[in-house]
């Protein structure tokens, strides 16, 4: 199987699914000429033409609003967030219009839009560039969020998104789009709501979405070589739609679980997760579940201390350390 | 459908060739002393060599994330601070560094916030955009495109409220132009007559989008906009120091003496790329065209001829100017070198000011929810 980028898995998604159906449009700011801040929609103004690849003005809330209305009529736009920071000046589109609109015409109308872009911090850019709102999109109904954490899964995810007749939000990360994965050519998709055990384990299970997963390998791996504890890593990819039995088979199984996110702890993913666990596998649990977030504060920029704010390996090994 | 076309590099309108020594009797200009105009350009001269040093700075790794330079607008943030008063302030966006230095913060306290030290003047938890010293009436430093507009429209609201006789300088971009937050102020402001003076920093770009190509009316420009809200509204030559300053005292005097709002377009330059991590900026633009404005067109080498054609100042003095520069950036490199990190405690402050102020906590409750 080739080996290739997230950046360009999610290219490559975007490219068969511009020539599957041609009422994918992709529209964004510098996404055409410029080739996409972070070039993830490189070459396609070159292969698809100005009309499919449409570079916008820095008016969020117009274009993607602009997107939701084109998305009534058919019209299956793919909107890229430079950030999913900047979704905030476009809030009233994102949450209220493209969640709402299916429900308060009684299902007359849908909207299949799908607003993309990264969603992460650790990159030395501060409060207002750093943030991870699934959450409060999750806590959204009407609207769907997923967060790749490979390669492979941002092609699936991406193509998945695309088709789907409702809002679908991915969430990328700028850390990620340089990794290397396996991604077979051909065309595949990963369905909403299917999580993914990464790496079975027998003594806890370590649940995360998006570049919190790479770091709960990691700490896999440190509890293996040094602590002789065989952790599972249960990868969520999508949030809403929420793949509960994978979730809950694998507690019920290792009997303990460690929540990990870069969302901040107040009604973060993980909450839910949490709730999840203690409700519907209870008497599985040998110890209090467990979480870790951001550090509770608005983004810091200094970098040591970005680096302290975020979830760590170490952190992780050690809250896994009290429990087991 | 789009009237997007084939790649293109920018058509921009050719700037007007300043003439300073002419626009040095203008009435905002004609009364100044010897000693106010060699300063103007030691402030220009210094932000520049601040930048410069910064920028090598982040080539060395010694700073993360963006580093927006406003190498070639100085004039812009010298021309309009110069003409500030006790009750005047500003507010502009993360192009910020120039704004700061020329408010009077230091430029140690600049560095060390681009290092993410404590001894920076956010302590270490900005960075680049997100400079702050309302000491000095400036307030910030904001990351968010055009995010920064109805807060200027706040400070004229509150200076307002307060009977306090002066005005909010609002910096922002040409890009910035399409945030529907911005369009929103003008009418605030003209509805309400606040006393803001929004500044378009017009440098032709926002990142690699000419400005045509993402503003209806370029050949008008943007500024005419105001009509629709019945504001005042001018375009200014930025390469000239004095247009800037008399363009622009105009409009704060019509928010300071008749709390009236206003929309200024100052045509500009940036050099460098949008950030420096854009390394694409010679794509979207010509060389020819950028080396057109660094050679003819430079805010401070045009000002410079004209201190020198004026004799107040010679070679020396010239050279003296930009060695002191060069000499405080280098120190400001070595102190923020030298400052210490945030300790891990500080995450945690300045997020709530019961917490940073317990004495006068009122709340009860749980505030923060790490383990
Ligand atoms: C709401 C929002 N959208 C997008 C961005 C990303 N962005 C940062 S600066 C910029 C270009 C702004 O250009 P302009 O207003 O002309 O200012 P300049 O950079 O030229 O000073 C963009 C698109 C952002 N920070 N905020
Ligand atoms: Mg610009």
């Amino acid at each position: 199987m080739p080996e290739i980028s997230y950046r360009q898995a999610l290219k490559n998604a975007m490219i068969e699914e511009l020539n599957r159906d041609e009422n994918v449009v992709i529209i964004g700011e510098e996404v055409a000429e410029y080739n996409g801040a972070y070039k993830v929609t490189e070459g396609l103004l070159k292969q698809f033409g100005p009309k499919r690849i449409v570079d916008a003005p820095i008016s969020e809330a117009g274009f993607i609003g602009m997107g939701i209305g084109a998305s009534m009529l058919g019209i299956r736009p793919v909107m890229e967030l430079m950030f999913w920071s900047f979704a905030y000046v476009a809030w009233d589109q994102i949450i209220n219009n493209a969640a709402s609109v299916r429900y308060m015409s009684g299902g007359k109308i849908n909207v299949p839009i799908v607003i993309r872009g990264p969603a992460n911090g650790g990159t030395g850019v501060g409060a207002t560039h750093s943030h991870t709102p699934e959450n409060f999109i999750a806590n959204t109904p009407g609207l769907k969020v997923v967060c790749p954490s490979n390669p492979y899964d941002a092609k699936g995810l991406m193509k998945s998104a695309i088709r789907d007749n409702d809002p679908v939000y991915v969430m990328e990360s700028t850390i990620m789009y340089n990794d290397v994965g396996e991604v077979p050519d051909e065309d595949y998709t990963v369905p909403l709501g299917k999580a993914k055990v990464t790496r079975e384990g027998t003594d806890l299970s370590l649940i995360a979405h998006g570049p919190s997963v790479l770091v709960c390998l990691e700490a896999a791996e440190i509890l293996k070589t040094e602590h002789d504890i065989d952790a599972e890593v249960v990868d969520l990819r999508s949030i809403r739609p929420l793949d509960e039995e994978t979730i809950v088979n694998s507690v019920k199984k290792t009997s303990r679980a460690v929540l990990v996110e870069e969302n901040k702890p107040f009604c973060g993913v993980d909450a839910q997760i949490a709730y999840l666990i203690q409700n519907q596998a209870f008497d599985y649990l040998d110890a209090p579940v467990q979480r870790i977030s951001a550090i509770d504060a608005p983004a810091i920029y200094s970098p040591p201390l970005e680096k302290i704010q975020l979830p760590k390996a170490n952190v992780v090994v050690k809250k896994v350390l009290e429990i087991c | 459908m789009t009237k997007t076309t084939a790649p293109k590099k920018s058509a921009r309108p050719k700037p007007t060739k300043a003439n300073l020594a002419k626009e040095a009797k203008t009435p905002a200009n004609a009364k100044l002393t010897a000693e106010e105009l060699i300063g103007f350009y030691r402030e220009m001269v210094r932000i520049r060599r601040f930048e410069e040093r910064s920028l090598r700075a982040y080539q060395q790794g010694k700073i993360a994330g963006f580093l927006h330079l406003y190498i070639g607008q100085e004039s812009i943030a010298v021309g309009c601070v110069s003409l500030m008063e006790e009750n005047d302030h500003v507010i502009t966006a993360y192009r910020d560094h120039g704004h700061a230095l020329a408010v009077g913060m230091s430029m140690d306290e600049c560095m060390a916030e681009l290092f993410g030290k404590a001894t920076g003047c956010s302590k270490g938890k900005g960075g680049s955009m997100h400079y702050f010293d309302p000491s000095k009436n400036y307030w910030g430093g904001h990351g968010i495109v055009a995010g920064q507009t109805p807060l200027g429209a706040g400070l004229a609201y509150g200076l307002k409220y307060q009977e306090k006789k002066g005005c909010a300088l609002c910096f922002l971009g040409d890009g910035a132009v399409n945030q529907g937050a911005f369009h929103e102020s003008l009418n605030i402001a003209s509805l309400w007559d606040l006393p803001v003076v929004y500044i378009i920093e017009n440098n032709g770009y926002s990142m690699g989008t000419s400005q045509e190509r993402s503003s209806v009316h370029p050949e008008a420009g943007i500024a005419v906009r105001a009509d629709g809200y019945n504001m005042n509204w001018a375009k200014i030559n930025g390469e000239s120091l004095f247009d800037i300053r008399e363009g622009v005292k105009k409009a704060m005097d019509l928010a300071r003496d008749e709390s009236k709002p206003s929309l200024l377009e100052i045509h500009t330059y940036r050099y460098q790329g949008h950030s420096i991590a854009d390394a694409n900026h010679k794509k979207y633009r010509s060389k020819e065209e950028i080396d057109d404005y660094r050679k003819n067109h430079d805010p401070i080498i045009l000002y410079r001829d004209y201190l020198l054609e004026s004799k107040l100042l010679d070679d020396d003095g010239i050279k003296e100017i930009d060695l002191a520069a060069k000499e405080e950036a280098e120190k400001s490199a070595a102190f923020a070198e030298q400052s210490e990190f945030p300790i891990e405690e500080d995450i945690l402050k300045d997020v709530y000011w019961e917490e940073d102020n317990p004495d006068q906590k009122q709340s009860e409750g749980r505030i923060f929810f790490n383990d």
